[in-house]
């Protein structure tokens, strides 16, 4: 009987060609052009002027003599659905293609649907673990297209938030690359920290993420009374455990085995692939746009842009940490001088009317409606505005032909352009630091595929 | 407003930007060696590569000297020396087409690949131009005007499938 074996067989062609992604994968060495070689081997200084080393893509390598392996999409260590196909010699890392795309819902079209009023509640979805910066970023735009001027107060509660945010985001970041590493303790204490940002979120907003808290105009609601404390309470606990976490990490033997001296970048290398944030700070370059290109009030408060030398996993580690100490600084600063006035613009064309004039006010009940059904109109014109986001430079540009609705929403995330320094960082290095260089990199999932 | 850098193709049509110091419109031929110039003047960060679809658009303000055309490419150069930004948007033309900027910037591989994926934009020279967001069989580039959104796909017999 040997009917039985050839179905098989033709059922096994099938599935495999079902679950063939084609383009998208990494292909044997000999059905690969060599400029995509390259890139999957991460030479990124091959610009005008350089060529291509033979060697650093080992053209002559036979394809039986290496493995090409999948990691991921629903691997524990790739911090949500990060596909890797790695091409390896042994344990050792000679190609990597990220392949993406698996958490794409098509934001940027729902962008388009979505009146200016409603889009926030979408970029906040993008970047999960900083919703705050997100929607800061469009805000900013929407009110550069309107040339409105948000108070001063919003302006400083704004900072504030994004501060807590960004430091919530790398508490989340300690915990996943601490748990990355071996250490389930880091783990649990990162996000015990970051439960007590959460918790004024919710006290402030109504929410603990995709708050929809920052909008054009300003911001949602004003902080809750004696949010002072509770700030106050926030930053002592978290600047006083950073502490704690160099005693259980910073020092740490086995920490430092997999963390100092592996995967570093150059600053060339950074600057050619884009990457913005605490890896490109790391490779020493001082470039954060809360200084360099300051918006909000970041230029009227005190802090130290946090840089490294060598570019190594430790130096992003050091870099995440320092930050965490460097927004409790700046919040502190928020707490002393926040000024008094409106959390939000006053123009009716933009701010919903109080509740309470809703049923004594013909005008304020029209404004209400406008607001809520249409939404209001925003000069045609075309916009980029950039805010620092704990991964780098968020950038949203912006195109509005003169209606309710963006004509054309883009976000530039900073983890979808980072994710292209992984096949450079994780060449040569083996299968366990691929592990740490994908966690060092931060790419959220949410962002990248949009 | 900036000075364009002494390399630059001549001549250029320059206007201000909201957000960026300048907007620069190059034509399709002068795109790449724009960028070449800018990029040798000291902007050493390509921040954002993108496509716009203006179907149906109800006329956008442009300079005297450029002709609008349905598809732009919106190129965002950073300068971390000067501290300033440069758009450079280029008509892409009816049927998108413009050089990659890949050997100038290699970062802007993914930006490009999310481009043509999206907008449907051929960048020649580019070293892997395939889809990077949607499934490799999918048929058409979301992000253009005229692809139907929430369309339910209803299947008669005999009849052509959706997309």
């Amino acid at each position: 009987m040997s009917e039985p074996t050839v179905r098989a067989a033709s059922r096994a062609d099938i599935l495999a060609a079902e679950t063939s992604e084609g383009a998208q994968e990494l292909q044997y060495r000999t059905a690969t052009p060599s400029g995509e070689l390259g890139r999957e081997v991460g030479a990124v200084l091959r610009l005008e002027g350089h060529t291509l080393d033979p060697r650093d893509i080992d053209v002559d390598r036979p394809d039986d003599e290496t493995m090409i392996i999948n990691m991921g999409p629903s691997h524990p260590s790739t911090h949500g659905v990060l596909r890797l196909m790695l091409e390896l010699d042994g344990e050792f890392v000679l190609r990597t293609k990220p392949v993406i795309g698996y958490l794409h819902t098509g934001m940027e079209k729902t962008g388009e649907e979505l009146s200016y009023v409603q889009g926030a509640t979408n970029v906040t979805r993008m970047d999960y673990l900083s919703p705050i910066i997100n929607e800061l970023g469009f805000s900013m735009a929407v009110e550069t297209l309107l040339g409105l001027q948000v108070p001063e107060r919003a302006t400083w509660i704004r900072m504030m938030m994004s501060e807590l945010n960004r430091m919530a985001s790398h508490l989340v970041w300690m915990a996943t690359n601490g748990m990355d590493v071996g250490s389930t303790s880091m783990m649990i204490y990162g996000f015990r920290e970051r439960e007590l940002i959460l918790a004024f979120f919710e006290k402030t907003a109504g929410l603990r993420m995709n708050l929809n808290y920052v909008r054009p105009g300003g911001v949602a609601a004003d902080l809750p009374d004696g949010w002072q404390d509770d700030v106050t309470v926030i930053c002592d606990t978290i600047e006083e455990r950073t502490y704690e976490y160099d005693q259980l990490l910073t020092g740490q033997p086995i920490f430092r085995q997999r963390m100092v001296g592996v995967a570093p970048l150059m600053a060339e290398e950074a600057l050619a692939l884009g990457a913005t944030g605490p890896l490109l700070r790391s490779t020493g370059v001082a470039w954060d746009l809360r200084r360099t290109m300051p918006y909000l009030a970041y230029d009227q408060v005190d802090f130290d842009v946090i840089v490294g030398t060598y570019g190594d996993n430790f130096d992003r580690y050091a870099i995440r940490l320092n930050e965490i100490r460097e927004s409790v600084r700046i919040v502190r600063q928020c707490v002393e001088r926040m000024p008094a006035g409106d959390y939000r613009s006053q123009d009716p064309k933009v701010t919903p009317p109080p509740r309470a004039r809703i049923g004594e006010s013909m005008e304020a009940l029209i404004h209400h409606f406008k607001l809520f059904t249409e939404g209001f109109h925003v000069p045609a014109g075309e916009v980029y505005s950039a805010v620092e986001s704990p991964r780098g430079e968020l950038g949203c540009y912006l195109v509005s032909d003169g209606g309710p609705k963006p004509w054309r929403l883009h976000v530039r995330a900073p983890s979808f352009v980072n994710l292209q320094a992984v096949p450079l960082l994780m060449r040569g290095g083996s299968v366990s630091d691929a592990i740490t260089v994908i966690s060092t990199v931060d790419p959220i999932m949410g962002e990248v595929d949009r | 407003m900036i000075e364009l850098p002494p390399q630059a193709p001549q001549p250029m049509i320059l206007a201000e930007a909201l957000g960026a110091d300048v907007s620069c419109f190059p034509t399709r031929e002068q795109y790449y060696e724009l960028v070449r110039a800018f990029k040798d003047d000291g902007y050493e960060l390509c921040s954002d590569v993108c496509a716009v679809d203006y179907l149906g658009h109800p006329g956008r303000a442009l300079p005297d000297g450029v002709i609008p055309t349905r598809f732009e490419v919106v190129t965002n150069l950073l300068s971390m020396s000067k501290a300033s930004r440069v758009r450079i948007r280029v008509q892409a033309g009816d049927v998108p087409e413009v050089a990659s900027l890949f050997n100038l910037y290699p970062g802007v591989e993914a930006m490009e690949r999310e481009a043509f994926d999206l907008m449907g934009v051929i960048f020649t020279g580019h070293p892997d131009l395939t889809r990077i967001l949607m499934p490799e069989e999918w048929e058409g580039h979301p992000l253009r005007k005229d692809y139907g959104v929430g369309r339910v796909p209803v299947q008669f017999k005999e009849a052509p499938g959706p997309r």
